[in-house]
């Protein structure tokens, strides 16, 4: 290996590592608030690529009939759960948020889709078809268990990843798809040869993880999301709306699932179920990190790109055992220095 | 006895229905085969349910240890010629190796951690089957030789049945054995946190360690089944949606109930072969699309039916028999009390600092032996964190605690229990689906101990005899003799707190600690409350306790402790303190 593969493989790294920070970071960020292990935060990533593909080729994405029975299921449920405690205002908001915009954006995307509009209306249909996925999938799945212990939740998540895989499959078909970047060309740096491409994926990812750090230290609604985190009960006491909090969390994670879906659907070839292994080595940055810090975790997701990245060169076969593996050790230490004191007192 | 005949007589026609179903005229070959594969499942899915439902953790990687048990076979009767019963032994081993070093590094680790790992080494080992030449990369071992006895094969499936349903039943009744010991209540007190477990000298890890392998065992032995009935070993079933899938046998049937695994292998075996056969119809195109019915269901079991589908038929099966005291089983031996009047438990300037912050500020005082002595003081006081350094829950920063003279500062909570100090708690910590006979015996679990093999074969019955009578003769002494077998959960608070002090009597403690035993009762439970710890100290029991119910101290106390701000501001008789203006000052306020 020279030095120019060496940078090569770096640069990859680099690029794939920022993609696993925005999802660490998304899964940090859900799990703070909700205490739920969100692993199908991958399925939304797949789904937002597969979208831009469909809507590059003028088809009617399988995202938006997706969203139509996700909004019927999510009223469905809540009618049947909580009818009695229902007001004329909260129904009214359901009718247009559960029903009226899926279909409406349905209705929109089968007459645009054909035209090719191009870049900036693909990208802005599929943050339109995925954002109100998150809290629509907080509602089905994840509401009538808030009280539920993080295990639980845990066992959901993974159920709601294996219903959304189903579902992928069902409306995309099992074709792998590729998209065209934002950005092409390369520019030279140094002995090194930068694809546009890759500056854009970073940069996008900077302005996405500034965006949060605005969001959590400046605005109010940020601030909630934090006091819940620390403390659910005391958040309630004074007023934060717990419910609201989580299906918030689960917006902001569709909104960046969408976002690294349209990164990563240029990078590499993205299929119905690429999004699992995704979601796991953003995952597996956010453990490395501790399930805790932001910044550590982004860190640590780009850790886990290179080493994908330069694991990729020199055992390709051994890839994904040597990514997963690096778990093992940081669960050793963990195990080493958390003492008995971490008394969980659940019951499940 | 009726119950139990009874008892009894559901099981002999279970296991006879299950025997006679491959032998009846008409039932289709095909149907067999799916009874295989129920088995195979049924093995995996008791063992998570051990896991998850009882001891409180969870795996989505069983598929692996599955993958262990059938590779190894695969290569030792393909490779090397070995005879297929013979390679059991060693599927075991190499599952069990495996399980203990995954279990080493990952089952001490609390909540969510150990399931995240078991999904990244159940992905890891996947892609390890798919990527070694030895074990045929992707492609997978084919050829691999069928069982046989004499010179038949057993290829056929009605054949195969047999060893399959056999194999589950014994892992029934060894699992069943399992939790009805001493280990058992040992891992079923894991999910009422580790605190209280370790509090009477439960070594929670090992009996983590436990019931991981024990799982991981049983998915082993699948997987041996596994690679002679379908004559060929491949990565995919080792993978990690079987994985998922397993546990959604566990959670789906009764993730609390040893026959829950097999109810939910039996829906998920059945239900995936008619969903692989319909749903492609109903869509158009192949596919797993069975993962989105097996998904639903997952959310759906655990936001409607958290216990899962057996409790259902439960309520139709006859009642198990409540367990049956021998009261003539032989004593457990007893701990040589200590004399009235001499120092018990000496603190010598014990010392906790939180950062900057001192919650209990070089405190000394003594216990003698058969006193009653209190500790009080306003909220905010370090009663809690004094408490916490007496039993090994916090370390001390600096000073020293000696017990019949020896030191148990810096001992953990194990090992303080072994040297005859036992406690309650003062958020009540029993397991609310354990009987209250079972709850306390968890106090004698240093008192006698059986091991875990001999459990599980039944050999540890007359260990057990006597833990139960110690148990049932504590619980009387406490006056709740007539509760024992009902869940613990079903009790009044107060009725709670005693059965707490009935299983601290059965570690047969030199010395009762006791964290706030007033709080939340009403009048005549106080009442009573004080009548029984009188009734101790009349047997000879040395008592301390943190309380800042003022009247309930005053009344019952020989001697007390106060502690303002983490100091000890006055210490001396009922009588001295209630006197002691400084005392008054800190509860009362200052006089203007």
């Amino acid at each position: 290996m020279n030095s120019t593969i060496a940078l090569f493989l770096a640069q990859d790294g680099i690029i794939n590592g920022a993609i696993y920070a925005l999802v660490g970071v998304t899964l940090v960020l859900v799990f703070a608030v909700t205490r739920i292990i969100f692993v199908p935060q991958g399925e939304l990533i797949a789904w937002a690529a597969l979208t831009v593909a469909a809507l590059e080729a003028g088809a009617v994405p399988g995202t938006a009939y997706l969203l139509v029975v996700l909004g019927a299921a999510a009223a469905a449920l809540e009618l049947a759960r909580e009818w009695r405690e229902l007001t004329a205002r909260y129904l009214l908001a359901m009718l247009a948020t559960d029903l009226a915009l899926p279909i409406g954006l349905l209705l929109a995307v089968i007459q645009l889709a054909p035209l090719k509009l191009g870049f900036t209306f693909n990208v802005i249909a599929t943050l339109a078809l995925l954002v109100p996925m998150g809290s629509l999938i907080y509602r089905i799945a994840f509401q009538p268990l808030a009280e539920a212990t993080v295990l639980v939740l845990l066992i959901a998540a993974i159920g709601v990843h294996f219903a959304l895989v189903g579902l992928g499959l069902v409306f995309f078909g099992a074709e792998g798809v590729r998209t065209t970047p934002l950005l092409s060309g390369t520019f030279p740096l140094g002995p090194l040869v930068v694809k546009w491409q890759s500056v854009s994926v970073l940069v996008v990812t900077l302005l996405v993880l500034g965006g949060l750090y605005v969001f959590f230290e400046r605005t109010m609604m940020g601030k909630a999301l934090r006091a819940t985190a620390v403390n659910r009960l005391g958040a309630r006491l004074v007023g934060v709306p717990v419910r609201a909090t989580g299906r918030i969390a689960f917006t902001l994670a569709a909104t960046i699932g969408a976002v690294s879906g349209i990164l990563i659907g240029s990078l590499t070839t993205i299929y119905y179920d690429s999004g699992f292994l995704i979601g796991l080595k953003g995952f597996v940055g956010a453990i490395l990190a501790g399930l805790g810090s932001y910044p550590l975790t982004a860190l640590a997701a780009v850790f886990v790109g290179l080493l994908e990245s330069y694991s990729a060169f020199f055992a390709s076969a051994f890839k994904e055992v040597i990514v997963f593996s690096i778990i093992i050790p940081v669960l050793l230490w963990r195990s080493l220095t958390s003492g008995t004191h971490h008394d969980e007192d659940e019951e499940v | 006895m009726a119950q139990r005949l009874q008892g009894m007589w559901s099981r002999i026609i279970a296991i006879a229905a299950v025997a006679a179903f491959p032998l009846l005229p008409g039932v289709p070959e095909f149907w067999v085969t799916l009874g295989g594969y129920i088995g195979l499942s049924s093995l995996v899915a008791i063992g998570l349910v051990l896991l998850t439902g009882v001891g409180g953790m969870t795996s989505f990687g069983q598929a692996a240890f599955v993958g262990f048990g059938a590779y190894t076979t695969a290569v030792l009767t393909t490779q090397w010629g070995m005879s297929p019963w013979l390679t059991l032994p060693f599927a075991l081993l190499s599952t069990g190796l495996m399980a203990l070093l995954i279990g080493v590094v990952t089952a001490k680790l609390s909540g969510h951690y150990l399931p995240l790992g078991t999904i990244a080494w159940g992905i890891s080992f996947f892609y390890l089957f798919g990527n070694i030449e030895q074990l045929g990369r992707y492609d997978g071992i084919s050829g691999v030789p069928p069982f046989s006895i004499g010179p038949y094969s057993l290829i056929n499936s009605r054949a195969v049945f047999y060893p399959i349903w056999t194999a589950v039943l014994i892992a029934v009744v060894l699992s069943e054995n399992l939790l009805d010991s001493r280990m058992g209540r040992a891992i079923r007190a894991l999910r009422g946190g580790s605190i209280a477990a370790e509090s009477f000298g439960v070594d929670t890890a090992r009996a983590k360690l436990v019931v991981f392998t024990f799982a991981a065992l049983l998915a082993g032995v699948s997987g041996w089944l596994y690679a002679h009935v379908q004559r060929s070993v491949s990565p995919s079933p080792f993978g990690i949606n079987a994985g998922i899938e397993y546990l959604l046998m566990a959670v789906l049937g009764g993730s609390g109930y040893v026959l829950g695994g097999v109810l939910g292998a039996t829906i998920v075996t059945v239900l995936k072969d008619q969903l692989q056969n319909l749903l492609p119809k109903l869509i158009g195109t192949g596919g797993n699309f069975e993962s989105i019915v097996f998904g639903i269901l997952m959310v759906a079991v655990l936001q409607l039916a958290r216990q899962g589908l057996w409790p259902f038929i439960l309520q139709l099966l006859p009642q198990a028999a409540p367990k049956a005291i021998d009261a003539a089983a032989p004593v457990l031996t007893h701990r040589e009390v200590p004399s009235r009047g001499t120092p018990l438990l000496v603190i010598d300037k014990a010392r906790k600092q939180f950062g900057g912050l001192v919650a209990v500020n070089d405190v000394s005082f003594t216990v003698n032996g058969g006193d009653i002595v209190g500790v009080i003081g306003p909220n905010g006081a370090g009663k809690s964190t004094l408490f916490n350094l007496l039993t090994g829950v916090l370390p001390a920063t600096s000073g020293q605690i000696y017990f019949r003279g020896e030191r148990i500062d810096g001992l953990p909570a194990r090992g303080i229990a072994g040297r005859g100090i036992a406690r309650t708690f003062q958020h009540v910590k029993l397991v609310p689906s354990m009987t209250v006979l079972e709850n306390v015996a968890i106090g004698a679990h240093l008192r006698i101990r059986p091991g875990v093999l001999a459990s599980m074969l039944r050999l540890d019955r007359d260990e057990e005899k006597r833990i139960l009578a110690e148990a049932a003769r504590q619980l009387q002494r406490v006056g709740l003799g007539e509760h024992m077998h009902k869940p613990a959960g079903s009790l009044a608070l107060g009725q709670q707190r005693v059965a707490e002090i009935a299983r601290a009597l059965c570690l047969d403690p030199a010395l009762l600690l006791l964290d706030e035993p007033a709080a939340g009762l009403r009048f005549n439970e106080k009442q009573q409350l004080a009548e029984l710890l009188s009734r101790l100290r009349a047997e000879g029991m040395t008592l301390l306790l943190v309380e800042h119910d003022m009247d309930f101290v005053m009344r019952l106390t020989d001697h007390l402790v106060v502690l303002v701000f983490g100091s000890k501001i006055a210490e001396g008789t009922p009588a001295e303190i209630s006197a002691n203006p400084q005392v008054l000052e800190a509860y009362l306020g200052g006089v203007e």
